[in-house]
């Protein structure tokens, strides 16, 4: 199928020949798979299989997307309208992959725990409260009735003030989205230069709002005492803003790319479907981020 | 392609391209690991799906040996647990689901009118993530403990506790989640953006519109179901408290989060099974689909009201009474457009010119047995009623006549429907009908019983059972034997029928409707090259 003539493709959709990166992708799925279940269960062979694992992934997905790039001359507007299709779908599924943390968030705070406190079976004399660490953090009680001290202990934390470094980072975003919508501008008027100049804004921006993430993290658990063990507040706290951290990386990685592929002069001002697919992401995380802002930090 | 090959046909070097492309299937390796065919991908899937059909079927005879007398025969109760664990887990991803998108795969370009699938090498890789996830899953078998034990609802605090295995359950859910999400993608472009002009979306086979409906559903709940696992994966290992209550959590979170994707799933598992009946009643009625239209919505209703009722697994777990009112009335409700459903293959068939192939045997069968699982599930949503029934073989008997015989049996019918599209052979009409007969009957020997079972107050999942219950179980289990060993002629079946036999026409049955009956039987490796226009 691949063989025909660039004629050929401006009226035909482009069906690529066959490709072993699928069959070899799987193989490296399967290492980092297998490889965490081990490492997780402390066996020494777990990390070197995610190594191993991890290292073909990346390098298939290099060489894939590299010969993407290189038959994206091929690619008539319904290749190019599916990929947009399939971008879209994927943020899509990723919405609702926080929504599970979102929902549980909320289960938490307005259900599990008060109902918890209403019990006076289980814990007497816990309050019902938010943030809550609940009645002994996640510290699973093995030598009988944990002492007051104990207790104390193990349910003892600080909060990250909302109107500090979250802040910051709020702002961080949010101008992070305006100086890529500027970007994408220019680039729809074929203006290299300010694409790639506020592109770069744009990266350094995201890389700014991780560093501060750092930085939170930091004093949480080293000033604050507030951890992921931390009851049902540190793991909503972590497990949200950490899976977000990890979404806004990968953002920051694909505009990185793009923004290589910009200097080199990849699109034009009608053809460009990285770009966009990346902007979308990062208008994704962004916006989840003003959730967390809100439902987490403030709230 | 022939038409291009038509068009330039004075430009030898042109058609001698084209030749070499129609004659040139890659072979071997090439062909199987590194398709981008539409065709090869949903061929693979097939195989891979009637592989964990027996597989998963092994581990069902196994549970059914063992209860064929109460007392401990011949596995202890933890392997028992391990094998109806395992068994639904295999069953549902990767026996029914995999099943489905093999029928996608096969089928959906075809009945678009579009030359392949919108993304073909993702095709490929959504295919060959399932046999590594379902090896990470089998070697679970091996690790200290064995394999996950806790059922395939997986529950905290059980799945808190367990082993590597567990963890092993984690990731190969992740691995299968990728899968799924990839495929469903693949199918929602395909459908909205390549099909042939003037196929409106009005105008898409029923097949068709089930599939884009479950594949939304997928990309809805796979990720919430990703995330539940993850959730118990760091409960395990990182220390978080989402199902603890020490630390302020609730293992019942688990199990709204679960169910939340789990019903919407069971959607997932049926939707495209309509969607094969819709397909096979019209042509052997000889008469279009009844309510075309209504049959549309009601698949999006179904699919809309399947996000609302997911607590009606978990009545007897401890919730306010507005909510189990609440989860009583929506789930329901969803018997209305089920209802419709079955209405319109009922008055499909009214007056039509009925001819009864293994087909339309199959599709017959679904439809009658299906509504029985219906029936039963709608006794099941009494919330009062199931405080009685939750839990007991009522239940299991519920879900197999809507799962077996709903979702199995229509991809067995669909099967014979396009198997000779497939292959260029007819099956033996003779040994169709036996397999139809014999699936139907000792399906029914293994699991009408087990309401009687449910009813009288036997529990799901345990290794042994008082006296009383022993003869409906000995029935069950002697159904269920039968019902395996029937398999074994679907087998047969197939492969002779790949093998050789009569030609099939390219119409293969007498006038049915749709595009893929215009190809030539077999259906040629690249077809629709030249978009075909749809009036
Ligand atoms: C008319 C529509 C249906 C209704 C009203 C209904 C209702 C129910 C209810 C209330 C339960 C929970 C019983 C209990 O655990 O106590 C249940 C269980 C179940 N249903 Fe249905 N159902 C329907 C259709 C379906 C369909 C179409 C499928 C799949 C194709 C299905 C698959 C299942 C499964 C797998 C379970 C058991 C899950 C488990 O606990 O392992 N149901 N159903
Ligand atoms: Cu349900």
């Amino acid at each position: 199928m691949a063989s025909h003539s660039p004629e050929h493709y401006k009226t035909h959709y482009y069906v690529p020949d066959s490709s072993v990166y699928p069959f070899v992708s799987s193989i490296a799925l399967f290492f980092i798979a297998l490889g965490g279940a081990s490492l997780v269960n402390g066996y020494a062979i777990g990390p070197k299989m995610m190594t191993i694992g991890g290292i073909g992934l990346a390098s298939l997905l290099f060489i894939w997307f590299r010969r993407v790039i290189a038959e994206s001359p091929d690619y008539n507007m319904d290749v190019d309208k599916s990929f947009r299709m399939g971008m879209a779908w994927f943020i899509f599924s990723e919405v609702m992959f926080f929504a599970a943390f979102f929902g549980a968030l909320y289960y938490l705070r307005n259900l599990a725990v008060p109902w918890l406190a209403e019990t006076e079976l289980l814990w007497p004399g816990f309050e019902a409260m938010w943030p809550s660490s609940g009645p002994l953090g996640a510290q699973i009680v093995t030598n009988g009735v944990p002492s007051a001290t104990e207790i104390s202990e193990a349910t003892k934390y600080g909060l990250i003030d909302p109107l500090h470094l979250p802040l910051y980072n709020t702002l961080i975003l949010l101008t992070s989205s305006v100086t890529l919508t500027i970007s994408h501008h220019a680039l729809r008027a074929s203006n290299r230069a300010q694409t790639i100049i506020w592109l770069a804004i744009t990266v350094a921006l995201g890389v700014w709002f991780l560093a501060l993430q750092v930085t939170e993290y930091i004093e949480a658990y080293q000033q604050l005492g507030l951890t992921l063990g931390t009851g049902v507040y540190g793991s909503t706290f972590f497990m949200l803003t950490g899976f977000h951290g990890f979404h806004v990386t990968l953002g920051a990685f694909i505009l990185f790319i793009v923004l290589l592929r910009c200097m080199k002069g990849h699109f034009t001002p009608e053809r460009h479907f990285v770009f966009e697919a990346g902007a979308w992401y990062w208008h994704f995380v962004d916006v989840v981020w003003v959730g967390l802002f809100i439902f987490v930090y403030i709230l | 392609m022939s038409d291009t090959a038509v068009a330039h046909g004075h430009d030898h070097a042109h058609d001698h391209d084209h030749d070499h492309d129609h004659d040139h299937k890659p072979t071997g390796f090439r062909r199987w690991f590194m398709s981008t065919n539409h065709k090869d991908i949903g061929t693979l899937y097939l195989i891979f799906s009637l592989t964990m059909l027996f597989l998963g079927g092994a581990m069902a005879l196994v549970i059914r040996a063992e209860l064929f007398q109460p007392g401990l025969q011949f596995v202890d109760p933890h392997f028992f647990n391990q094998m109806t664990t395992m068994h639904a887990l295999i069953m549902v991803f990767g026996a029914v689901m995999p099943g489905f998108v093999g029928f996608a795969n096969w089928m959906v370009p075809l009945m678009v009118g579009a030359p392949d699938m919108a993304l073909p090498r993702m095709n490929n890789w959504s295919f060959w993530i399932l046999p590594f996830a379902f090896s990470i899953l089998l070697l679970s078998f091996f690790v200290p403990g064995g394999a996950p034990a806790a059922g395939w609802t997986l529950y905290a605090p059980l799945t808190v506790q367990g082993g590597m295995s567990v963890d092993m359950a984690i990731v190969a859910i992740h691995m299968m989640g990728i899968s799924s999400i990839m495929g469903a993608i693949n199918i929602i472009v395909t459908t909205l953006n390549m099909r042939a002009p003037g196929m409106t979306l009005m105008k898409m086979p029923m097949f068709v519109w089930t599939w884009l409906i479950t594949a939304f559903l997928l990309i809805a709940v796979m990720p919430v179901f990703a995330g539940a696992v993850t959730m118990l994966l760091t409960d395990r290992h990182f220390g978080t408290a989402f199902f603890n209550p020490a630390g302020g959590g609730d293992p019942v979170l688990f199990q709204h989060i679960f169910w939340f994707f789990g019903h919407p799933e069971v959607y997932i598992m049926i939707l495209p099974a309509f969607g094969i009946i819709s397909q096979i009643i019209p042509t052997f009625a000889r008469k279009p689909l009844f309510g075309y239209s209504s049959m549309v919505f009601a698949t999006a209703a179904i699919a809309f009201l399947s996000f609302i009722v997911w607590a009606h697994h978990m009545f007897t777990v401890g919730m306010p009474l507005q909510g189990e009112l609440f989860f009583m009335y929506a789930t329901m409700l969803i018997s209305v457009p089920t209802g419709v459903k079955v209405f319109n293959w009922v008055t499909t068939m009214w007056r039509g010119s009925m001819t009864f192939e293994t087909p339309m045997l199959y599709a017959i069968g679904v439809v009658f047995l299906f509504t029985m699982g219906g029936l039963s599930g709608l006794m099941l949503a009494i919330t009062p009623a199931d405080f009685q029934y939750h839990d007991t073989y009522f239940v299991v008997a519920h879900f197999h006549y809507v799962l077996f015989s709903g979702a199995v049996m229509a991809m067995m019918g669909g099967t014979f429907y396009w198997l000779p599209k497939w292959c260029g052979h007819m099956y033996n009409e003779t040994l169709g009908k036996w397999h139809f007969w014999l699936t139907t009957i000792f399906f029914n020997i293994t699991f009408f019983p087990q309401h009687f079972l449910g009813l009288a107050g036997m529990p799901r999942r345990y290794a042994d059972y008082p006296i009383q219950f022993t003869e409906f179980n000995q029935w069950s289990t002697v159904g269920a034997f039968g019902l395996g060993i029937s398999q074994l002629l679907f087998v047969y079946i197939i492969v002779s029928t790949v093998r050789g036999g009569k030609k099939a026409t390219t119409e293969v049955w007498d006038n049915p409707e749709g595009l893929e009956w215009t190809v030539p039987s077999p259906a040629p490796f690249h077809t629709f090259d030249e978009p075909p226009v749809v009036k």
